[in-house]
């Protein structure tokens, strides 16, 4: 198996490098990927939707459709993830872990006994024990909202620097899942529910859907932003660039959603209770 | 001895692609295990993402945001001063949803898991002939 792997890799390399030499130099600047539609793009865009940032324009403006699909592609893998693994039933051993802050000692209460939720003295442990890391969770407290600031930050000037829906909304989702590694996965559920992430991943797909149809309602073509004009208040230019931020909140919403989902159902095995 | 060292210089990345290509190519085709196949297939991807970036490439050019400041008329762009956007775009969503995907894979993995009790696919195939047999 392993020989005959490596047989056909080696017949492959050997025929991708020689088919390498077709290829257009590194940094040929008249390579044929240049030569077609980027030229249109790098010198219109900036009068076409008034946005510097090209790659922006280009992934919410011209291929508007491909982007909302993408979407719809994320979308569908969270909830694929939902069905193939959310689960109601309960572990079968039905014992809680509860530690006393102070004191670190953790007792073991079984058969449904449970502490009052707000209890100061006592929380709630994974049944794989756990140290109680004081750094650590202070840490990710402090550092958790300047992440999802600069997320947001990412989103709304994805227009003038590198950024944009899928990025920022990655980070924003990144911020969620550190909580859910640094605490546990029921304190990051009592932030962010699976029902609201649920919601949300909808919510980002009908914003960027919806832009479409409003579009169509007023008169344009699906996803034309600049028919937003009257609307927003703006000439057309500047309409298209206000669509591509509608847009771009919607697929950051929806990118945040789905991270958190996969990470809510995969880190579980889709029972939700205790994740890693 | 300058004409083998510009070659180099123009298709080294290529075959850079290439290798990563074939590394993950190999886990695909050689390892039982199943987590280790859906690395392979991800080193594969990450090779072809990688391969797509370096289409955009031009000398001589900066990244895809035209220069411009508040108020001011901008100057005709010429093209050959920018990278090619489109590739970037491309791949931008590429690398969401290989992440997006690549939970998908996990699940199934999870559900196999569960399913087997083990992820080595010889021994799931084992497993399913002799629940054959049985029937």
């Amino acid at each position: 198996m392993k020989a005959s792997a490596s047989i056909v890799v080696v017949i492959l390399g050997a025929v991708l490098i020689f088919c390498s030499f077709g290829f257009p130099p590194w940094g040929d600047p008249e390579s044929a990927a240049s030569r077609h539609v980027s030229p249109y793009y790098i010198e219109k865009s900036i009068d076409d939707t008034s946005v510097p940032n090209i790659v922006t324009a280009v992934l919410a403006d011209y291929r508007g459709y491909d982007t909302m699909f993408e979407t719809i592609v994320i979308f569908t893998a969270g909830i694929a993830c939902i069905f193939l693994l959310r689960t109601r039933t309960r572990r079968r051993t039905d014992t809680r872990l509860y530690r006393h802050i102070s004191t670190g000692i953790t007792l073991r209460i079984e058969k449904g006994g449970k502490f009052p939720a707000d209890s100061v003295d006592f929380e709630r442990i994974d049944s794989v024990w756990v140290p109680y890391d004081l750094i650590v969770k202070t840490t990710c407290r402090l550092i958790v909202p300047f992440i999802q600031l600069f997320a947001l930050y990412v989103i709304a000037h994805g227009h003038h620097s590198p950024g944009g829906g899928f990025q920022g909304g990655v980070i924003l989702g990144a911020a969620m899942l550190l909580i859910a590694v640094a605490f546990d996965l029921r304190s990051a559920k009592r932030r962010l529910s699976e029902k609201t992430a649920a919601f949300l991943g909808t919510l980002g797909v009908v914003i960027y859907a919806g832009t479409g149809i409003l579009c169509v309602l007023l008169d344009a073509n699906y996803l034309d932003y600049s028919a937003l004009a009257p609307l927003l208040g703006v000439d057309p230019i500047t309409a298209r660039s206000h669509g591509i931020l509608i847009v771009e909140i919607g697929v950051g919403i929806a990118v945040m959603a789905v991270m958190v989902m996969l990470y809510y159902n995969i880190s579980s095995a889709g029972r939700q209770d205790e994740g890693l | 001895m300058v004409a083998s060292e510009s070659m180099t210089i123009a298709y080294a990345n290529y075959w850079v692609f290439v290798v990563l290509m074939l590394i993950g190519l190999y886990a695909v085709i050689a390892k039982k295990n199943l987590t280790k196949r859906v690395i392979g297939l991800n080193i594969l991807q990450t090779a072809v993402i990688l391969f797509y970036i370096s289409i955009g490439v031009k000398q001589k050019a900066t990244i895809p945001i035209i220069v411009h400041g508040h108020e001011a008329s901008h100057a005709a762009i010429d093209a050959s001063g920018y990278i090619n956007p489109l590739p970037h775009v491309l791949m931008l969503t590429a690398i969401v949803v290989a992440v997006a995907t690549l939970g998908v894979a996990l699940a199934l993995i999870i559900k196999i898991y569960q399913q087997y009790g083990t992820l080595e696919e010889d021994e799931i195939l084992e497993k399913c002939r002799k629940a054959n047999e049985q029937i």
